[in-house]
């Protein structure tokens, strides 16, 4: 079977891709991709723990349905990372109307 | 599986909520185009019923109970919390949600259904996030919350600053939520649950059996890992107070959003990151949140600096600021860190002055940027020159900053004063003199620039002398609601008080001990 670490290194990886197209990225859209690959690390993350640790060593101090709650807590990150990306894209278009430009650092009406 | 009654009157502000929310969608579509401000009125009017039902709960059904044991206290699962916490939370995200869409009612681009609606889905991911005693839940009150909140921040299309503010406000929110949420699947993993109160069980007793040392490991392997995960999550929950340094975002969001939507996520908002902040870390998911043993972890000397250097840094920022929205969104920075004070002490004292003090911040904060709202009706901006002569444009509206701002500024007799005498009080008793000491300095500084704006409104002269600020009835519900409790707060606020004192002992009761 493949360690537990080898996704947690993948995972890791992924979240600092992510992290990295945050921080290095001038698009708007392509910053919400940052976002969304560090969400998909969070779901490698949590599958892989709830598959190799708690299905595995099922804690006996614990509720029977707890056992579920990595693969849930991952669908339902999913499903909000979904909806997400939904209204920031729309906040993204509401910028590109007024100012026909999604290029962060040109968005600068707000500073001190 | 039997599932009790009380469990669904636990829930019934929230299912008031979402009825409310279908109501006001059915009546929006009976009302003509240019009285959709009825649809304002009515949520405001549903909010204060939905308050009276929380209240009414907890007088007469005894719900949420305050002596209920944790094992009971937990309900849906594990999912909400059952206790006083979430009453406390309650009250300050209903009042706030009524008084917004009070002071909201005198700006004619805002009365839309969407608004309101999106104003009631935010309260109700608000109080979820209150509520919550597990990490899902936490996860989607928190984005329930965020994502309404990120679409009001840039409810004004036709204006630029607006639709960058809503902008900025996604991009930050959605990479800090983004961190917070990779820290809290690291926590899972090691610690193989979701529960914050079975993690904190089990982070406080090393022995308890879970899956991580059942498949051979120790706790001591992950003390590392641990540390990053405590890190990542101090970061999101940073981001929803904003504390420094992760406050970027609310200087921008707070000039650029709907005035009223503003006054909405600077109080509210604000108050949800603190309970989410406040549950975790005292159901010791950190680490133990004792004096005894958690004020040598490296955690809690991280927590200090950061309450530290969000209140020097938030005073010293707002003093250059000559747009009075960006001032208060400093000030509100600043508001933050004396509020951590009472989270970082270890006392009961503490955590109930940090209840209270936000309790009293909605109110202040929501009758300061009222006024705000109805000033730039008329003059169109939000800069510090429209306040100039304030006292003979509109002595009442002047009277109610005044308030608003000394209560900001810790002035008795207003609400303000006490709630940092509580805060201050409480850090000295825990032996924290220093962190007072360094409130009460900052305390100071932040006198100078609310004094400023009350020297504008009432010795400078303006132009714009002769133009009269219509006052609509509902504002002046609004206005005088917030600035009636502000003014009782500060006179009297004994049973306040010993309210979110009797709340606080939630905090202090941990699983198993």
């Amino acid at each position: 079977m493949i360690p537990l670490s080898w996704y947690l290194i993948v995972a890791a990886l992924l979240f600092c891709i992510g992290g990295y197209g945050v921080f290095a990225r001038r698009n708007a859209v392509a910053i919400l991709m940052g976002v969304e690959l560090m969400l998909n690390a969070v779901n490698i993350n949590l599958v892989a723990f709830w598959r190799y640790s708690v299905l595995l060593n099922p804690n006996p101090n614990m509720p029977f349905f707890t056992i579920t709650s990595g693969w849930a807590w991952a669908i339902f990150v999913l499903t909000v990372a979904a909806a997400e990306a939904a209204v920031g894209l729309a906040l993204i278009i509401s910028v590109y109307r007024r100012r026909d430009s999604v290029i962060a650092e040109e968005l600068d009406l707000l500073k001190n | 599986m039997e599932i009790p009654s009380s469990w669904y009157l636990f829930l019934l502000p929230e299912i008031s909520l979402t009825i409310l929310l279908f109501a006001i969608q059915v009546y929006s579509r009976m009302l003509p185009n240019d009285r959709q401000r009825n649809v304002g009125l009515m949520t405001a009017w549903g909010a204060f019923i939905i308050l009276m039902i929380t209240l009414g709960l907890w007088w007469y059904a005894d719900i949420p109970n305050a002596n209920a044991p944790l094992e009971e206290s937990l309900i849906w699962g594990g999912m909400l919390r059952n206790d006083m916490i979430t009453l406390v939370f309650r009250v300050i995200f209903l009042t706030a949600l009524m008084t917004t869409c009070l002071v909201s009612l005198d700006t004619p681009w805002l009365q839309k259904i969407e608004y309101f609606a999106l104003l009631i889905t935010a309260t109700m991911g608000f109080s979820l996030m209150a509520a919550s005693s597990d990490l899902i839940m936490l996860y989607i009150g928190l984005e329930m919350a965020s994502i309404s909140s990120y679409i009001l921040a840039g409810f004004y299309k036709a204006d630029d600053r607006s639709a960058e503010a809503g902008m900025k406000y996604f991009v930050y929110g959605a990479f800090a939520t983004a961190v917070m949420l990779f820290g809290m699947s690291y926590i899972y993993g090691i610690f193989g649950s979701t529960n914050i109160y079975i993690l904190g069980l089990i982070v406080q007793n090393p022995t308890l059996q879970s899956s991580m040392t059942a498949a051979g490991f120790s706790f001591q392997d992950f003390t590392a890992v641990n540390l990053v995960a405590v890190v990542m999550i101090v970061v999101g929950f940073g981001f929803k107070i904003s504390a420094v340094p992760f406050h970027w975002w609310a200087p921008d969001t707070y000039e650029g959003a709907p005035t009223a939507f503003t006054a909405f996520v600077s109080t509210a908002s604000k108050a949800a990151g603190f309970a989410i902040f406040l549950r975790v870390f005292t159901a010791g998911v950190f680490g133990a949140p004792t004096s005894v043993t958690a004020n040598q972890e490296p955690w809690w000397a991280l927590l200090v600096v950061i309450c530290i250097i969000t209140m020097t840094l938030g005073n010293l920022s707002a003093i250059f600021q000559k747009n009075i929205k960006r001032m208060l969104a400093y000030s509100s920075v600043a508001q933050a860190g004396y509020a951590l004070i009472g989270l970082i002490i270890f006392t009961q004292a503490g955590y109930g002055a940090s209840m209270f003090y936000l309790l009293m911040y909605a109110f202040t904060n929501i009758a300061a940027f009222g006024v705000i709202i109805i000033v730039s009706n008329v003059s169109q901006s939000d800069q510090m020159e429209d306040l100039y002569g304030l006292n003979r444009r509109s002595p009442y509206l002047a009277l109610v900053m005044m308030v608003a701002l000394l209560s900001l500024g810790g002035i008795p007799p207003t609400a303000g004063f006490l709630g940092k005498f509580f805060l201050f009080k409480a850090a000295v008793d825990a032996g924290y003199w220093w962190l007072a000491l360094i409130g009460i300095l900052n305390a100071f500084v932040a006198l100078y620039y609310y004094l400023t704006v009350i020297k504008y409104m009432y010795l400078y002269r303006s132009d714009a002398e002769a133009i009269e600020i219509p006052v609509s009835r509902a504002a002046i519900m609004g206005l005088g609601i917030t600035t009636l409790v502000v003014i009782i707060l500060g006179v009297y606020a004994g049973p306040a008080y010993e309210w979110t004192l009797q709340a606080a002992a939630s905090f202090m009761t941990l699983a198993g001990g």
